[in-house]
């Protein structure tokens, strides 16, 4: 039982770990874009970063999973499952990470930018060295909460009937007619999350050698 | 020829004149004191000489440099941007409220731009900087990080950051103005020690005491003009205009 658990739970590490790496650096660009200058880029990102924040992501994923199928008529395999649920999460995790993005880079005092202007520094230098190292240390916060609740939301992926963690659990339940299999699954899930509280404080007090 | 000069200066935001006709020459090693009332105009004239700022009317020119010359119509035309680069390269300014970059060292903060900006080779930057911060009272905090100095420390970090760059003229916006006075003491000895060197610069400050010290030549601005420039004994103790009169009494002059 504990290895069909364990084996969920690789699953659920694969869809968190796919989802960082996709999701943290596509934040980025989408956050750059929701501020642009232009009305009409804003106006889309805006409505992009809303909708994926304001329905639930399960249905997300059902729509992802789906749309291949009944827009472009695209048979589904067995894959399928899988690659939708990385990209339903992927997009809409990057809509939360751009938003705190944004949050951070809008923190960034005016006199920072003069101060780099005067000296000299493009534009891009600016970002690189004096702003994007002062967000990283602002967001973390922020950024450690998004992290701690995708631990969670891996479960979601049950819904369109990836095998993870939560689905094998559920299916343990059922056929052995017994709670543990939750209990285990519950204690995975948390002692998890806590290694990644051990990590983001690591983070957060490498960073703490300065404020503002 | 002056280090910069400035002809004519325009700048209005969203209506309101801020500058009105502005002109102004700083010669080499010349110290000039900036005052006058609050919005009178002095900040933003200091903004538009360091190119936060675009001017709408007038020309503006770094030695041989023509940063912004006028058009046909009065209105500014700018320089294209490896001009402008090249000027950002010959004045340094010092912020009122510092703005030391908090997660740089200050050592890091006086050679960053020198390195990545100039491309200067690293054991002459480091050189420069370690005088730069034996001549501000610094030693002992290179690796120290800005939120560790008091104000006053913290702005003479930005004195020396600016001065890394060998800037040909310095500008001081309100250097003081966020210091207590005993730290204000420390910074204005530091400026005066620059003055005494023949540093060209351009100091807008409330310190009359100080500006009568220091400056070669004090401007009075009020109202987005020039209201009055001379040397400091007649500007200062002798003031030939009303208005500047009646600034120099409100501010207990």
């Amino acid at each position: 039982m504990v290895q069909m658990l364990g084996e969920g739970f690789l699953t659920s590490l694969q869809i968190f770990a796919f989802t960082l790496i996709g999701a943290l650096p596509l934040g980025v660009p989408v956050a750059l874009l929701r501020v642009s200058r232009f009305k009409v880029v804003r106006g889309i990102t805006r409505a992009y970063i809303s909708v994926m924040r304001g329905t639930p992501l399960m249905l997300q994923m059902f729509a992802i999973y789906f749309m291949p199928y009944y827009v472009f008529g695209i048979q589904l395999t067995t894959d399928s499952k899988w690659q939708a649920a990385i990209v339903a999460f992927i997009i809409n995790y990057a809509a939360y990470f751009a938003e705190i993005y944004r949050s951070g880079l809008q923190s960034i005092p005016r006199g920072q930018y003069e101060a780099a202007e005067v000296l000299g520094y493009s534009k891009a230098q600016t970002f690189l060295y004096i702003v994007l190292p002062q967000v990283v240390k602002r967001i973390m916060p922020a950024i450690g909460n998004e992290v701690i609740t995708l631990v969670k939301d891996t479960s979601l992926a049950f819904a369109i009937g990836v095998g993870e963690m939560f689905s094998t659990a559920k299916a343990l339940v059922a056929s052995q007619v017994s709670m543990v299999p939750f209990a285990i699954a519950a204690a995975i899930y948390w002692v998890f999350n806590f290694a990644v509280e051990l990590v983001l404080g690591r983070i957060e007090k490498m960073l703490s050698y300065y404020h503002d | 020829m002056p280090v910069v000069s400035m002809k004519d200066a325009r700048k209005a935001f969203g209506g309101t004149e801020v500058l009105r006709g502005i002109s102004l020459e700083v010669e080499r090693g010349e110290a000039v004191a900036i005052i006058g009332p609050s919005g009178g105009g002095k900040s933003t004239l200091l903004r538009c000489m360091t190119l936060l700022e675009t001017l709408d009317g007038g020309a503006l020119s770094y030695g041989d440099l023509a940063v912004a010359t006028e058009g046909a119509s009065g209105r500014s035309v700018y320089a294209k941007g490896e001009e402008l680069k090249q000027a950002r390269g010959r004045f340094g300014l010092v912020f009122q409220n510092y703005n030391l970059f908090p997660h740089f060292t200050v050592m890091r903060n006086i050679t960053d731009a020198p390195l990545r900006v100039q491309k200067r080779p690293a054991g002459e930057v480091e050189q420069r900087a370690r005088e730069l911060i034996a001549k501000m009272g610094l030693e002992g905090c290179e690796d120290k990080v800005p939120c560790q100095l008091s104000g006053g420390q913290q702005q003479r970090v930005s004195i020396a950051r600016a001065l890394a760059m060998n800037p040909e003229i310095l500008y001081f916006d309100e250097p003081t103005s966020a210091l207590d006075p005993e730290l204000t003491a420390e910074v204005l000895r530091v400026i005066k020690g620059l003055a005494a060197e023949q540093m060209t610069m351009v100091v807008v400050t409330h310190e009359m005491n100080f500006a009568r010290e220091v400056a070669d030549r004090v401007v009075f601005m009020d109202g987005g003009v020039i209201v009055e420039e001379g040397p400091a004994e007649q500007v200062i103790d002798a003031p030939r205009e009303e208005r500047t009169r009646a600034f120099l009494t409100r501010v207990g002059e």
